[in-house]
């Protein structure tokens, strides 16, 4: 009894660790005031100034989805790639893929920059911003496709041929719908790396474009007037992203549930 | 109306097969070909050029002037060695935190472990300048001013779940037979968590660290958020500031080239000496 | 004009065919074979025998080495696997697992081309090609579904099905494109016991309905020999002989088979006359016809044992061991230092003094395997000789008839010529009889894996297997082993005998 008392409150501790922040300043949000720990009054004021960031919040999300989608294409053919090339080439991709994931961002980001250099391009540019995010996130969807790879059956794509299917029909028709679920993950994944990147796009981005990550280190590194002027728009930024969260992770839960009992039901 | 067609034969169609060999065929070990080129021509390549830089000056002559200079530079070699210990105080910090959360957490039912594991890891989806931000407003309500205590907080703050992650999934996959049988063979309590369950969690534990320790020492938005007017900042920082300078213009390429170099080799040494290369199950990809 | 109906009836021919993989392992080696239209035909031997790669390669999913695969007369081993009429069962079924019952079995035909020749009033043809339409496939799906009895499943998911639903709809995908030819890879190998026998006989039976070709890959002899026409059996790549389930069973090539094939008592004999052959210390009639004094196999089924009352039989002996089969009681019957292996309906007792007789037609005499290893090696500095992926003693004076070894390791010859013998190449004999083998590595000049063991009655016939070259050392043996074991081979250096490849040169 007492170590149940123990263990549960220590989880308690830590979850309050990591939940107190983002608490203070979901309430605080809903301040009048600018400043943390001065009350003034209930208000929506800063949620209505928040068009004042919708064009970060918009690059923020184009940057994220345009990205991730590349990278999902690049890295799901270069999984299927590597899967079906047993020898020495497979490997060397396989082994190339593991240096992003490994290496810091400031690496990264700084080759890139040494790459555009000598190429005679400029470092800050959209397609360097883009090349950037791709690098740093097709590799996660390389390692998120590939366990589903592995997992499938070989001879479903003999199988498909077997019954008549070209090797692109059988490609599309089976392997595809079968590693699915892993291209979907390595999508998200990528999604999530680049919405929460800071390095690469404050390295490659180009002068005056903002993300969510580098506006806010703006607003609060800088005390500029007109930057922390924005600090409790971001707070109502936050209460949104994080009130969002949770109705996604609430709804895949309930839909997980209602998967099992379903399979419950059917005696499996 | 269609004139009445009748249809009088039926047979199987297969379209006769032809190698073709000057047409352009694709095998399915080929499809890798554009994700190869891609990480060729912007990782591979690019990290050639951060050697090639690293071990020429400015006139594009081969030297070592780059090295001499960094390692006899006190406040670039300080910066590194700060970097490194404020990244290992972090990770064991996290470690600390996070073994007993994943050990906990591995014990109890399956459906409450799940739900409470979400709850650990669902911050990790609000961008982590903003954490950054509410903890630092945090800070600032209760008090505690802005420097290096604040900054371990930050830090730990920051990335915390990445190491819950890890531990907990390779202490569910953990066979549970191992520690009875331990109990079984005689081991008490803390003698079979000692000799099995930590060892068996080591693979989590490494991938759990790489996931911190590593990122602290380049992560340097988070130390100039909290480290206000102490300045202290990562060498990650030491690297982007060699090439940008303050308002983005390209400076010193050589010299960042350098210290980009001696961070790939830091990078490499601790992949080699916790075995991180032949560990393949990245926290990052248990997050969703 | 004989030749060409031949021909027309081979539905397949398999034409000297060969699959050497990447590292170097010939999987089938030299495979002739032709299957008759409508047969069902088996491939049969243990696990890497090669009969999954030659089923393979008649599926197109693994392409020959060398030889041709021939359907109706024209090859097709250069045909990918979804151009031709083959469709394949396979070992865990591999049903699309994201595809409901229904879909998985209409893939094949969704993908289907007709040619359709369509006429008008006026006469006029044209030609289209067209896909099934959708009842079409409805109907066939529906009829297939019959054919396994799997009616009412269509919307289920393949994941709920249990095993044998599973094995139901792979083969209903597989025969509702109305292949000329099924190919079946172990297909009843995940199925539980009981499940296996109904399975066997809805195929047998299936097959007979559909009067399709089916080629059957399986490693379990009674599975063969209750469903098949005909039997292939199989050992490293190599066709070990090829007949009807009786034929094999009754007639075995050789001691694998026999041994493959069913229990078998298998003894060292020799011919002591004509058509008379003497094992366990006494003097049988026989049917078969071998040179006097040769050494030869012989094969005796369990169930074609003789028990009489001891005094009234051939051999007297006594039962050390009885154990209850269910049909029948399994004996062992101590004759001398032999051991003979006895199905009978009626039990004798464990100590009882027996008497046995084996009629003629059931002994079987095979011409004997091994007779003596035989290796190409070469003379090392040291004057050993290396064969066999090892290194042993040897005498490098019974090269040359009255030669001596000098002091510093030089043969002199009768005629006083010094020679040096160093990697001189040498043919390596070495008897079955003179080969020992131990537990301790140390202690022989190569090490192996014991791969085969075969008891011949008195003693037993073991090949040792070194792992680089895979060399093989056949031995006899009285000592009882395991498959597996590592052992090393150790060979007394009298007992190598060695003859020169070519002359030395001076």
């Amino acid at each position: 009894m007492i170590k149940k008392f123990f263990t549960r409150g220590y989880i308690f501790l830590v979850l309050a660790f990591i939940y107190i922040p983002i608490f203070i300043l979901v309430i605080y949000s809903f301040n009048s005031g600018k400043t943390i720990g001065a009350w003034e009054m209930f208000s929506f004021k800063w949620y209505g100034k928040l068009g004042e960031i919708g064009d970060v919040v918009l690059n923020t999300v184009l940057l994220a989805v345009i990205s991730a989608v590349i990278a999902t294409i690049l890295g799901t053919l270069g999984a299927i790639g590597i899967y079906y090339s047993k020898g020495k080439l497979g490997k060397a991709v396989n082994g190339i893929s593991q240096v992003p994931v490994v290496n810091s961002e400031v690496v990264t980001a700084c080759a890139l920059v040494m790459l555009f250099m000598i190429a005679g391009l400029a470092h800050r540019t959209l397609f360097g911003l883009y090349v950037g995010h791709i690098v740093i996130t097709a590799p996660f969807v390389m390692l998120s496709v590939m366990p589903k790879l592995k997992q499938m059956d070989s001879s479903l794509y003999e199988a498909a041929l077997d019954l008549g299917a070209t090797p692109t029909q059988a490609l599309f028709k089976v392997v595809l719908p079968e590693i699915l679920p892993g291209i979907f993950t390595g999508f998200m994944l990528a999604i999530t790396l680049s919405l929460d990147d800071y390095i690469v796009t404050a390295t490659l981005a180009p002068l005056g474009y903002d993300t969510i990550s580098t506006a806010v280190y703006k607003a609060i590194a800088l005390t500029t007037d007109k930057a922390s002027e924005q600090v409790p728009i971001y707070r109502a930024l936050t209460t949104i992203i994080f009130i969002l969260t949770v109705a996604v992770v609430v709804f895949i839960n309930v839909r997980a549930n209602r998967i099992a009992k379903k399979r419950a039901e059917a005696g499996l | 109306m269609k004139p009445e067609e009748k249809v009088i034969k039926k047979e199987p169609f297969i379209r006769e097969y032809k190698p073709r060999k000057l047409k352009f065929t694709f095998s399915r070990q080929q499809l890798c070909i554009p994700y190869a080129l891609f990480l060729i021509m912007f990782v591979i390549f690019p990290l050639l050029l951060v050697v090639y830089y690293a071990f020429t000056g400015s006139d594009g002559s081969f030297t070592f002037n780059n090295f001499a200079e960094f390692f006899t530079d006190t406040t670039k070699i300080s910066t590194l060695l700060i970097s490194i210990l404020v990244a290992l105080l972090v990770t064991v910090i996290c470690l600390l935190i996070a073994y007993p959360v994943a050990y906990i957490l591995s014990k109890m039912k399956q459906s409450t472990a799940f739900v409470l594991l979400l709850l650990f890891i669902t911050p990790m989806w609000i961008n982590f300048v903003l954490r950054a931000m509410a903890m630092k407003e945090l800070l600032s309500l209760i008090g505690i001013p802005l420097g290096s205590f604040a900054n371990i907080i930050g830090l730990t703050y920051d990335f915390l779940p990445f190491m819950i992650m890890p531990i907990y999934s390779t202490l569910i996959k953990m066979d549970k037979s191992l520690e009875e049988a331990a109990a079984d063979l005689g081991a008490n309590k803390f003698q079979v968590f000692k000799d099995v369950t930590l060892p068996m969690s080591m693979p989590g534990i490494i991938s759990g660290a790489m996931m911190v320790f590593l990122p602290v020492m380049s992560c340097y938005v988070i130390t100039d958020t909290f480290s206000g007017s102490t300045g202290f900042s990562v060498i990650g920082k030491l690297i982007a500031w060699s090439f940008l300078g303050e308002n983005g213009t390209l400076t010193n390429v050589n010299g960042g080239a350098t210290i980009a170099l001696v961070m790939l080799v830091i990078m490499f040494l601790t992949m080699l000496l916790t075995g991180g290369f032949k560990n393949n199950n990245n926290a990052r990809g248990t997050n969703l | 004009m004989a030749e060409q109906i031949k021909r027309k009836e081979h539905i397949i021919e398999l034409i000297d065919l060969m699959r050497r993989f990447e590292d170097g392992v010939v999987a089938v080696d030299n495979v002739n074979l032709n299957v008759r239209k409508g047969e069902f035909i088996t491939f049969l031997g243990p696990s890497g025998c090669g009969k999954t790669t030659t089923l393979r390669m008649i599926a197109g999913f693994d392409k020959p080495t060398s030889g041709k695969i021939l359907l109706n007369g024209e090859d097709i081993s250069k045909l990918p696997p979804n151009k031709r009429p083959i469709n394949t069962v396979f070992q865990r079924y591999a049903l699309f697992p994201h595809l409901n019952v229904y879909d998985n079995i209409a893939f094949g035909l969704k993908l289907k081309k007709l040619k359709v020749t369509y006429e008008n009033e006026k006469g006029e043809r044209k030609e289209k090609i067209e896909k099934l339409k959708k009842w079409e496939v409805a109907e066939k799906v529906a009829k297939a579904l019959k054919m396994v009895d799997l009616e009412g499943f269509e919307k289920r998911s393949v994941l709920t099905l249990s095993g044998g639903q599973q094995q139901r709809v792979a083969i209903a995908r597989a025969i509702v494109n109305e292949p000329e030819i099924l190919l079946l890879d172990e297909p009843l190998g995940a199925l539980d016991l009981k499940m296996r026998k109904d399975m066997q006989l809805e195929l047998k039976e299936m097959h007979r309905k559909l009067g399709i070709t089916f080629i059957y890959v399986t490693h379990d002899q009674e599975e063969a020999l209750t469903m098949s026409d005909t039997i292939v059996v199989m050992k490293d790549g190599v066709i070990q002989q090829i007949g009807t389930p009786t034929d094999i069973y009754n007639e075995p090539n050789n001691s694998f088979v026999a041994n493959f094939i069913g229990e078998s008592n298998i003894f060292s004999g020799t011919m002591v006359g004509d058509k008379k052959v003497r094992f366990i210390n006494s003097t049988f009639d026989c049917v078969d016809d071998f040179a006097k004094n040769e050494k030869v196999d012989v094969v005796v089924r369990p169930e074609d044992v003789e028990l009489l009352p001891e005094g009234e039989g051939k051999v007297n002996g006594t039962i050390i061991s009885s154990i209850f089969k269910g049909v029948h009681y399994e004996m062992v019957m101590k004759v001398g230092k032999s051991e003979i292996i006895i199905q009978d309906t009626v039990e004798k007792k464990v100590g009882e003094k027996v008497s046995l007789n084996i009629m003629p037609d059931s002994i079987h005499i095979m011409a004997k395997e091994f007779t003596s290893n035989k290796y190409e090696g070469y003379i090392t500095k040291h004057n050993t000789v290396c064969f066999g992926d090892g290194e042993f003693e040897c005498d490098v004076t019974t090269l040359y008839p009255g030669s001596i070894v000098d002091e510093e390791g030089y043969l002199v010859t009768a005629e006083g010529e010094r020679l040096d013998l160093t990697d001189v190449d040498v043919n390596v004999e070495v008897g079955l009889k003179d080969i020992e083998i131990s537990d301790d590595a140390e202690a022989g000049g190569a090490i192996g894996n014991i791969v085969s063991i075969i008891y011949k009655g008195d003693h037993y016939q073991l090949i040792v297997r070194t792992d680089e070259n895979e060399e093989d050392f056949v031995l006899d043996t009285e000592y009882t082993w395991n498959e597996n074991d590592r052992v090393s081979v150790i060979i007394p250096k009298d007992k190598i005998k060695l003859t020169l490849k070519e002359e030395v040169k001076r």
